[in-house]
């Protein structure tokens, strides 16, 4: 046999149409997905391969970047489907900018800007503490997860559609600027209950968001860098993982508890709703992993609920 | 907005969608429709439907021959009106359980727009008009050199409430729009259930909209906008600060949103409906062909 016999030929089809966009002969059979879709843009330079999504059948899941072409259920020439994922941005990106913006318009409102409250309150500062303490609250929260996303996550897609920066941005920079306004507002009014209030708030906020960090890195250690191995998390010596014993993303439990904090401090009605729709949005993603966590791992632990124990 | 979303050919009422005919492109992935019980139950609720809106044209007609000008019609319809249209978000319900397989998102805008100009718009900005009179106690120190004495003063307040708005000629172009609209859609539906689809009453749903779509746009921006003075006037379903919960809502801000979002959605819309309508009715003349 010559070596050149052991090569694969590898045809690649517009999904819609069906057209023939690319062939490629003498491909390594232990070439993997990634490698073509290198192979690809050589061809189509326009179409990047984060923007690529190739798959055995038009309108089956996309193929993996790791999977190897030797080893998918192909012919000598395989033929793969081409669908445009449209314009990607890195995840990185986008979260940088989708919390950066909340951390810098807050403080516009806090420093009270000019043209947001009357003339007479330009650069005033407000009389009460708990004005004070809510933005220290809101800017850590958003310094870390700026630090979070550099340092910290490991993310197993590198990219994400074009369009859901201007989403994210719109969620995140909106209801950031509403709270902000009515929090930082010279006719705000502080918690009924008072400094009681403020109190135990804060301490729920501080509580959870250092829940949030010690579960962010517990998950980070749970995957090597540069790999994209999926393990089941347990808890660790770190108390604030133990709710793992009863939760699938214990980081959204503690999302949710640092928000529902802050609206008991600020005891503003914006921040509750904000809280609410995140809630919501959480939800339905603990829901999607504790659903895959189910799939793929047999003796996936039973008690476990996805974000809220015994409950939701 | 609410006048030809409601005509949008993307929203079915059962019936396979409520796209019958050869002429449907079957862009859903199920095929099955719903089954015998749910079908029974949304032909009675797509009849039902259909007489509620033919009460209303009937009671429309009716009035207007009996008064003898199209002014203020509004109120003899007002109560079927306002029955018929609310009763339309069952239709969410239908989306959600999955006996009709339109999207929940969308049927749920088209409803609420619909529900919201009946009721946050022109019902909510109401005062008949006639003089309301108010008595209010008017507290007054009256200052005299020994002793600083408190009289309360009876006032009466006359308010001139010529800020309505259901006697708008606007509310007329919206209602009509909706009931020739509703009329034939619901009928459509009702058609499409037991699978014996009039061409005339497919071409109606997929034709009408030219006019009735923008007509009824005109009459909702029109009547938002005959009810901005009056909301702002009386703050309606406004807070202000300072309050306990430290928000605030400006109802008239938000009409001059709602107003403003037409701009984007309306075009969308409509032309989606032509675009569905070459699509739909150029198909079925096609099969004519072959018969």
């Amino acid at each position: 046999l010559h070596f050149k016999e052991l090569l694969g030929k590898v045809e690649i089809l517009d999904a819609k149409t069906r057209e023939k966009l690319c062939f490629l002969d003498k491909v390594e059979p232990q070439a993997t997905i990634a490698e073509i879709k290198n192979l690809f843009t050589k061809t189509h330079p326009q179409w990047y391969p984060a923007r690529q999504s190739l798959r055995l059948d038009p309108k089956g899941k996309s193929l993996k970047d790791e999977d190897v072409l030797q080893k998918l259920p192909v012919g000598t020439t395989a033929t793969l489907y081409f669908r445009d994922l449209g314009a990607q941005i890195s995840w990185v990106t986008v979260f940088l900018t989708e919390y950066a913006g909340p951390l810098f318009i807050y403080l516009l409102f806090y420093f009270r800007v000019p043209f947001i409250y009357g003339h007479k309150y330009d650069f005033t500062s407000s009389r009460h503490t708990v004005v004070h303490l809510a933005c220290i609250c809101h800017s850590f929260h958003y310094i870390k997860r700026l630090l979070e996303t550099l340092f910290v996550h490991r993310f197993s897609h590198g990219t994400m559609p074009l369009r859901n920066i201007f989403k994210n941005c719109t969620y995140y920079w909106g209801f950031a600027a509403w709270m902000a306004y009515y929090i930082n507002h010279p006719l705000y009014t502080p918690p009924t209950y008072g400094a009681q209030q403020v109190k135990l708030a804060l301490a729920i906020f501080v509580i959870c968001q250092l829940g949030n960090f010690s579960i962010h890195m517990a998950l980070r250690d749970l995957r090597p860098a540069g790999s994209k191995t999926r393990k089941i998390p347990y808890p660790t010596k770190n108390p604030f993982t133990w709710l793992f014993l009863l939760v699938s993303c214990p980081n959204y439990t503690y999302e949710v508890g640092s928000w529902i904090g802050f609206a008991i401090m600020t005891q503003c009605l914006p921040v509750a709703l904000f809280s609410l729709v995140g809630f919501t949005q959480m939800t339905i993603w603990a829901k999607g992993k504790h659903r895959s966590y189910l799939k793929e791992f047999r003796d996936y632990p039973p008690l476990r609920m996805p974000i809220i124990p015994f409950l939701l | 907005m609410a006048a030809a979303a409601a005509t949008a050919a993307s929203k079915g009422n059962g019936g396979g969608g409520g796209r019958a005919g050869a002429g449907e492109a079957s862009s859903s992935r199920k095929k099955k429709g719903p089954g015998p019980l749910a079908t029974a139950y949304l032909v009675i609720y797509n009849v039902v439907m259909t007489a509620g809106w033919l009460v209303i044209a009937v009671g429309l007609v009716r009035a207007y021959l009996a008064k003898g000008s199209y002014h203020s019609l509004y109120y003899s319809i007002e109560k079927p009106l306002k029955f018929f249209q609310t009763g339309a978000l069952l239709e969410i319900l239908h989306c959600a359980i999955g006996i009709v397989p339109s999207s929940v998102v969308l049927t749920s805008f088209q409803v609420m727009s619909r529900v919201f100009l009946i009721w946050a718009v022109t019902h909510s900005v109401k005062e008949s008009g006639h003089i309301s009179l108010k008595k209010e106690k008017v507290k007054n120190r009256l200052q005299t050199p020994l002793k600083t004495w408190k009289l309360e003063r009876q006032t009466t307040v006359c308010q001139m409430a010529e800020l309505k708005v259901q006697s708008e000629d606007s509310v007329l172009l919206f209602v009509i729009a909706w009931t020739i609209t509703e009329i034939i859609r619901y009928s459509f539906y009702t058609f499409s259930l037991l699978n014996h689809l009039p061409y005339l009453i497919k071409w109606a749903r997929y034709t009408l909209f030219i006019v009735l779509y923008p007509m009824g746009v005109s009459g909702e921006l029109l009547t938002i906008y005959a009810a901005l003075p009056f909301v702002r006037q009386a703050g309606l379903y406004s807070i202000s600060l300072p309050n306990k919960y430290n928000f605030s809502f400006d109802y008239y801000a938000f009409l001059i949103l709602i107003m403003i979002s037409y701009i984007p959605i309306f075009p969308q819309l409509y032309f989606h409906m032509i675009h569905q309508r070459r699509k739909i009715l150029s198909h079925t003349e096609e099969h004519k062909k072959f018969e």
